[in-house]
């Protein structure tokens, strides 16, 4: 269960980009992550939930976006994508060495509020 | 509705504490392993045939990461070494944020090499830098040859991987060699020593690597 210091790290990174940008009230923050992170979504979820109480992220939901694993064949170029492994041989060439291109995210990537723009 | 972009890496406050610490480490000149495994695999016991190997010709300093008691760091500690606890109190996985507030207890400067064994979990550790050099996974044959495939994240990242334990293999079903087949695939520049911190076999390769990695 490591979500919950992931959680709050994501959590201090929501108040200080809130602060920054005059925002009271945040309803939604967005997630990329990947496929093959070591991170389970729903675990994150509840993390997140528990710990969003009395901040300007209180009411907000996590928008998850998983970015799938993708690679890329070390011999031939070929792109592998949606790989449901990271064990995989090329399609095209048969070669082992694939490079894994993306599947590892852990990034915030916005967080939302309701207020005008300008306001607050 | 406004939506605000930011574009961060959410464990952006661990990685740059945990390049504080790789700094730190670089100015001193003291090599740092990241040691993980699930409970049980055998790390404070390769710690302990490890450290009475290499006492005598190099430095070394522990960082031992539990979620409770001081057992293993006085298990090392015993072997003559500074080993320092760090008891999480309940997380999973050691971070830099900690590594940090404990390397005061320590000598950097005189050291050659430090270890740091984390909490026993093949999953939450590896997400947390800690400013190690390498990271050294450690799988005992109990486990069984199924675990870096079902954990490929940590397999993939350790530069070395430890496979413990080989002196029961007569008595189970673990294909040493998927063990290897799998690691190889996952990071082909990875070094693997099978050993048995009971019986010794294998321990002196992998004691004669760690040597001339930590002078390297």
């Amino acid at each position: 269960m490591h979500e919950l210091s992931i959680a709050q790290s994501l959590l201090d990174i929501v108040v200080q980009e809130a602060a920054r940008h005059g925002v009271e009230r945040v309803v939604r923050v967005g997630i990329r992550l990947g496929a093959y992170s070591a991170v389970v979504p729903s675990a994150l979820t509840f993390s997140f939930d528990l710990i969003k109480e009395n901040t300007v992220a209180q009411e907000a939901e996590l928008a998850i976006e998983e970015v799938p694993l993708a690679g890329r064949c070390q011999d031939c170029g070929q792109v592998l994508e949606n790989m449901e492994s990271p064990i995989v041989d090329c399609p095209a060439c048969g070669s082992k060495k694939i490079e894994l291109t993306q599947g590892r995210e852990l990034t915030i990537a916005f967080i939302e509020t309701d207020e005008e723009e300008g306001a607050g | 509705m406004p939506e605000i972009e930011v574009s961060r890496p959410i464990l952006e406050a661990n990685q740059r504490i945990a390049q504080g610490n790789r700094r730190k480490f670089q100015e001193a000149g003291v090599k740092v392993l990241n040691l993980i495994s699930s409970p049980g695999a055998g790390k404070t016991t390769l710690l302990e045939q490890t450290l009475s190997r290499v006492a005598a010709e190099l430095a070394v300093g522990v960082v031992e990461g539990d979620i409770q008691t001081t057992e293993d760091a006085q298990r090392v500690a015993a072997c003559g070494v500074r080993a320092v606890q760090i008891e999480t109190k309940g997380a999973c996985h050691l971070d830099g944020q900690m590594i940090s507030q404990v390397l005061a207890a320590f000598e950097l400067d005189k050291l050659d090499l430090l270890i740091v064994e984390n909490v026993g979990n093949l999953v939450c550790p590896v997400e947390f830098d800690l400013g190690e050099d390498m990271k050294v996974a450690v799988l005992s044959v109990t486990e069984g040859d199924d675990k870096p495939s079902k954990y490929p994240q940590l397999f993939q990242e350790a530069g070395v991987l430890i496979v413990n334990k080989i002196d029961l293999l007569p008595y189970i079903d673990c294909d040493l060699e998927r063990i290897h087949q799998t690691c190889r695939r996952l990071n082909p520049s990875q070094k693997i020593f099978d050993l048995s911190c009971r019986s010794g076999e294998g321990l002196e390769d992998w004691v004669a690597w760690l040597k001339a990695w930590t002078r390297s």
